[in-house]
């Protein structure tokens, strides 16, 4: 670390001349650190400030189109119903997130321990993949009693697959030599898996997560859209359906807006982790010059 | 499974490992060795040298247990027959590091496999650390070092077990020439301090020259030994061994029945 830090400190300090290209790199590498953050905002800015006026311009009816003022209005008059609502919603989908991982990880366990499994089941866990959701749910809550439960199942099925599938190919990446190795000094399978495999498959089960994280949103909201009716506790796509019977559009935009916020910081929040597990050691994780 | 050992009483000074008539037939009919004959015996800095494809990598594994001859037999006279633990280290090509440890880790994992804890292991560690000069990089990560330090590591890691028996695959081969140098002159300096018996594989006859009193030649397709010539050039060797006509000759040698090897090889093919 010091190593690499301390001639980047050194030549900070002396500032030598730079010649023109390195001159212009380092310009452009301040332009993109604000750029980054900068344009996407702008551009969001943009866009509300555009369709604000266009609904404003053309005196769009509300129950068609109606501006980010009502929007944001149903958002905070809503607020009381759409929070319980949004926490159900939360509910389902880190509840699917939790199982998807933990049976996406424990099966890629199993079939990494024998190719005999892997063959005989992958092609199950395909299937349960193509299939789309909204067809196998209405079975599901007609075969399982509780709502909670259906739901689970559903979001379950639609997010485990790229745990599964990324950790079975890290999970048969670790390194050839590093596994001669362990059978040289007489490691157990058990040691193999935990010391050697499961660290060899963390950077793709973490890839496999990212992806998971938004999928079990989207299999809770589509699971929640089949379920339907209301009863105990309905989360944020009923609050939808119900909106639109009623052409009460804001509130569903005020739920839509809800919905996309819930994926991106589930997104981040995700990224976060995987960052600050890899950081130390994955390339993915490392900042290189030039 | 590794092996089958022969009742042995007088032998336990003599040879370390014996390879009796080893043949070795790939999956694909492919003969990596045919019929070797070896024994290292200890004390010894044995090289393997011959062009790709001898079957020197090949031996190397056999011994190893990595994997196991076709026919022939291999023989650990120092031990009780069955006994499949064999106290050897492997060094590889690549320094074989994971990515994920810190350099104390690694150089951990061993001892770790056979249930020493970090606490327990550290002053092994660290000594193992010391003996190849990177006793200050405990801490760090393998992507943060150099390729030498990185193999230094892998050799450190090798050599905490305290093995009878080093057994090191091209180990400098992907490394600059300044590097493997250094490392060749460090390997030599812990191969006289401690004693060890090394089987060294290499494609390099002035590496093999400058290391070993003892070079294997080995010709290819099928892999056999060609050639066991002594090299009696006396040790601590250093820089001024590299540039002696001592060494010349011996790399005259070397080379030579190198060359014979691939000759014939030519003629038959």
């Amino acid at each position: 670390m010091t190593a690499e830090t301390e001639p980047a400190r050194l030549a900070a300090a002396a500032l030598p001349p730079l010649d023109a290209v390195e001159a212009a790199k380092l310009r452009r590498a301040k332009i993109d650190r604000v750029a980054r953050w900068a344009l996407p905002a702008a551009v969001m800015i943009a866009t509300i400030a555009g369709w604000q006026w266009y609904v404003d311009a053309y005196q769009v009816p509300h129950y068609i189109l109606p501006g980010p003022d009502r929007v944001a209005e149903a958002l905070v008059r809503d607020w009381p119903m759409l929070w319980p609502a949004l926490l159900v919603t939360l509910q389902i989908t880190l509840g699917a997130l939790v199982i998807a991982t933990i049976g996406g990880v424990g099966l890629a366990v199993l079939f990494a321990q024998s190719k005999w499994v892997e063959m005989s089941f992958f092609p199950y866990a395909v299937i349960l993949q193509v299939t789309p959701v909204i067809v196998i749910a209405p079975l599901i809550f007609i075969y399982v009693p509780s709502k909670i439960v259906g739901l689970l199942i559903c979001a379950w099925i639609v997010a485990f697959f790229p745990i599964l599938s990324n950790t079975t190919m890290g999970l048969n990446s670790a390194d050839h030599n590093l596994r001669n190795l362990f059978q040289l000094y007489g490691a157990s399978r058990w040691q193999t898996l935990w010391h050697l495999r499961l660290p060899s498959a963390l950077p793709y089960f973490l890839g496999g997560l990212k992806i998971a994280g938004g999928l079990s949103l989207i299999g809770a909201i589509v699971a929640e859209f089949v379920a339907g009716t209301g009863g105990l506790g309905s989360g944020l796509a009923f609050k939808i359906l119900e909106a639109s019977y009623r052409l009460n559009i804001p509130r569903m935009f005020a739920a839509i807006v809800l919905i996309s916020l819930t994926g991106i910081v589930i997104f981040a929040s995700l990224s976060i982790l995987s960052h600050l597990m890899l950081r130390r050691w994955h390339e993915s994780a490392i900042k290189r010059d030039g | 499974m590794k092996s089958v050992s022969l009742q042995s009483t007088s032998e336990t000074a003599g040879p370390v490992v014996s390879l009796h008539n080893v043949t070795k037939t790939f999956s694909n009919a492919t003969v990596a060795l045919k019929d070797m004959s070896l024994s290292i015996r200890q004390g010894e800095f044995v090289s393997l040298l011959g062009p790709s494809g001898c079957g020197k990598s090949t031996a190397l594994r056999i011994v190893a247990g990595l994997s196991s001859p076709s026919a022939g037999r291999l023989v650990w006279p120092g031990e009780r027959p069955g006994e499949s633990d064999h106290d050897i280290s492997f060094v590889f090509q690549e320094p074989t590091l994971m990515p994920w440890a810190t350099v104390f880790a690694n150089v951990h994992l061993p001892l770790k496999l056979k249930g020493e804890s970090a606490r327990a292991a550290r002053p092994r560690v660290m000594e193992a650390l010391e003996m190849v000069g990177l006793e200050g990089f405990a801490e760090s990560y393998p992507r943060e070092l150099s390729g030498g330090m990185k193999m230094r590591v892998s050799i450190a890691r090798a050599l905490v077990t305290k093995p009878k028996l080093l057994l090191m695959d091209e180990p400098f081969a992907a490394l600059d020439e300044i590097t493997r140098f250094r490392l060749n002159n460090d390997l030599l300096r812990l191969w006289e301090e401690f004693g060890w018996t090394v089987v060294f594989v290499t494609h390099s006859v002035f590496e093999s020259v400058y290391l070993s009193n003892r070079i294997v030649i080995m010709a290819a397709r099928p892999g056999r030994v060609v050639a066991d010539l002594a090299v009696d050039a006396p040790y601590p060797r250093g820089e001024e061994f590299r540039t002696s006509h001592l060494y010349s000759d011996h790399c005259r040698l070397a080379s030579d029945a190198l060359q014979a090897a691939m000759g014939d090889e030519a003629a038959n093919t």
